[in-house]
């Protein structure tokens, strides 16, 4: 349990006669970048609000940095950052005014102005802090939330969707924000359906079908080579004849070969006189991951 | 948490534009009886604005007699009504009980921020009608008595302490109001629907009391003692109806609270 941040066992919840939550056992660990994924209507933001104490679990158990919630949530909360469903605020207020009024909700006065600062720095919403929220974009109010969540230096940032309604150059700009949290320390749980950004960010992955947890693991063992290696050449006639049963594939140029090691094929190719225009190991991509691990694929992924 | 609220709720236009609305209609009786020079005859109309031709020092109290059948509810019941539910339509409120602010403590500063909010309205409607009253309307007698309900006359300070007397009375008969707007403020995601749900608790209740067969409900009923502040004018105090009304509306005020609590801390928060 020594690093264990998220922790659930058999977590269940039931909405009369649907199971929104079936039985799931997160593990996130301590400075990972943990991507949840999962179509819309999964389960995702249910387990976001049990792990906050928003919605009370039928059944199982959670604990977050190490306690148990929604008990102890008066101890784990203030060094969780959150961003659930979409920003929040009052609208008649400014920015900053909103933040303040966010930060006297359990911390001293003492240094508020400087926090409050800081967060609308971080960013990227200095110039904008004085205007009325009534008046921001989407994208700017998504800032906001993420100002509040940061406002406490907070060990676990639970953010779900955090790069909703934000331009290219604003996704860009919260992934090395929160990049750079992460490698200050911040464990971050991120709850997405856009499977690129998770797939850019994350070290770890959940995949969420239907309110059971089909997927857990490191993306990097999810993204482990095939032993098969995708060849790209002009000549794949002479490649096939050369190969003699190794292809599995042949999609134009491209041909999928059985077989691990790409150094040893391009000898075997050239040798033979295949020109080669690309070799690589052939690896597996989040999407197809899952897409295989989920009974309905459709949804997943397709607002890409 | 407290202070927070307490902000929140003095710096939302809401609040002001409510309170200068609520003193609109008793200061356009106050300039319509001074133009016209006709009162209501005794014992017509709302209480006390047959006295307040002759003494304007009456008009508050005519003022609040004016806006507490209907304006004042209404008022109350939508702040109150708005307060849970417009920070869950609002999406404001998980991100409360996240901070963590505990559902009780949250629960304690709406009310108290409902509270202030009541006090607020009922003093400045007061204080607004003693201004407008004593530039408007007749100014007493030299003696600086004033005559009172039952015709006696009650001296400046009689008339200080009974007029803070009726303020008070006047709040905590809204505290029910707000006890049942905010109960229902737990209950649904809508600020309008928890607001007009305790409107029309109050209307059912306004009904009944005009109903002779209802007779055996009726001192139970939230609006039957509102009116007895008047009582305080009586020389000496009619006491009865007045205890009854504050027995009664403690009462509401605590089961519609005590349903709130049950209901908001156990509740899943799914806005």
């Amino acid at each position: 349990m020594s690093d264990a941040v998220i922790a659930t066992r058999g977590l269940t919840k039931r909405y009369g006669p649907v199971l929104a939550v079936d039985g799931i056992d997160l593990d996130v660990r301590a400075g990972d970048v943990y991507g949840f994924l999962g179509a819309n209507g999964s389960g995702k933001t249910t387990t976001v609000r049990i792990l906050l104490g928003l919605v009370l679990a039928t059944s199982g158990e959670a604990e977050v940095l190490g306690a148990r919630m929604p008990r102890s949530a008066k101890r784990v909360l203030p060094q969780v950052g959150t961003l659930v469903e979409g920003p929040a605020a009052y609208p008649h207020l400014s920015g900053r005014a909103n933040l303040a009024l966010f930060d006297a909700l359990g911390s001293a006065r003492r240094g508020r102005r400087a926090r409050v600062d800081d967060v609308l720095e971080r960013v990227g919403l200095g110039l904008a802090g004085d205007r009325r929220v009534r008046g921001y974009s989407l994208g700017m109010r998504q800032r906001l939330g993420l100002a509040a969540a940061l406002l406490r230096a907070p060990r676990l940032l639970v953010l779900d969707e955090p790069t909703n309604g934000l331009d290219p150059q604003g996704i860009r700009e919260m992934r090395d924000l929160l990049l750079g949290l992460n490698h200050e320390g911040t464990t971050i749980f991120l709850s997405s359906h856009l499977l690129a950004e998770v797939e850019q960010m994350c070290t770890r992955v959940g995949v969420l079908d239907r309110g059971r947890l089909v997927v857990q693991d490191r993306l990097a063992s999810l993204r482990a080579p095939t032993g098969r290696t995708v060849v790209v050449t002009p000549d794949g006639d002479r490649a096939l004849g050369l190969l003699d049963g190794r292809v599995d594939l042949r999609e134009g140029e491209r041909l999928v070969v059985r077989g691990s090691d790409p150094a040893e094929l391009n000898r075997l190719l050239v040798d033979g006189g295949v020109r080669v225009r690309e070799l690589a190991p052939e690896r597996r991509g989040l999407e197809q991951v899952v897409l295989e691990a989920t009974t309905d694929p459709h949804h997943v992924g397709a607002s890409r | 948490m407290i202070h927070v609220e307490l902000v929140k709720m003095l710096r939302r236009p809401r609040t002001w534009i409510t309170i200068l609305l609520l003193n609109a209609l008793p200061t356009l009786v106050a300039v319509l009886l001074a133009v016209t020079d006709i009162g209501p005859q005794p014992g017509e109309g709302p209480a006390f604005l047959s006295a307040v031709l002759t003494d304007g020092k009456l008009f508050p109290l005519a003022a609040l007699a004016i806006v507490l059948p209907l304006f004042m509810p209404v008022a109350v019941a939508v702040v109150a009504g708005d307060a849970v539910a417009g920070e869950a339509s609002g999406g404001t409120l998980r991100y409360l009980l996240t901070r963590p602010v505990g559902r009780t403590r949250l629960l304690v500063a709406k009310l108290v921020s409902v509270i202030a909010f009541v006090l607020l309205a009922v003093v400045v409607v007061a204080a607004v009608g003693y201004v407008v009253g004593r530039l408007l309307l007749g100014g007493g007698d030299a003696t600086g008595l004033v005559t009172g309900v039952s015709g006696s006359s009650l001296t400046s300070t009689q008339l200080v302490e009974r007029t803070l007397m009726s303020i008070v009375y006047v709040t905590l008969s809204m505290l029910g109001v707000a006890a049942m707007a905010l109960m229902l403020s737990t209950m649904t995601d809508s600020a309008v629907g928890a607001a007009l749900g305790a409107l029309a608790f109050l209307i059912a209740s306004t009904l009944l009391l005009t109903l002779d067969a209802a007779a055996a409900l009726q001192p139970y009923l939230p609006t039957r003692y509102w009116l007895s502040f008047v009582d305080l004018f009586r020389d000496p105090i009619l006491w009865r109806d007045i205890d009854r009304g504050v027995l009664l509306q403690g009462v509401y005020v605590l089961v519609f609270l005590g349903v709130a609590w049950a209901n908001f801390t156990t509740k899943d928060i799914t806005s």
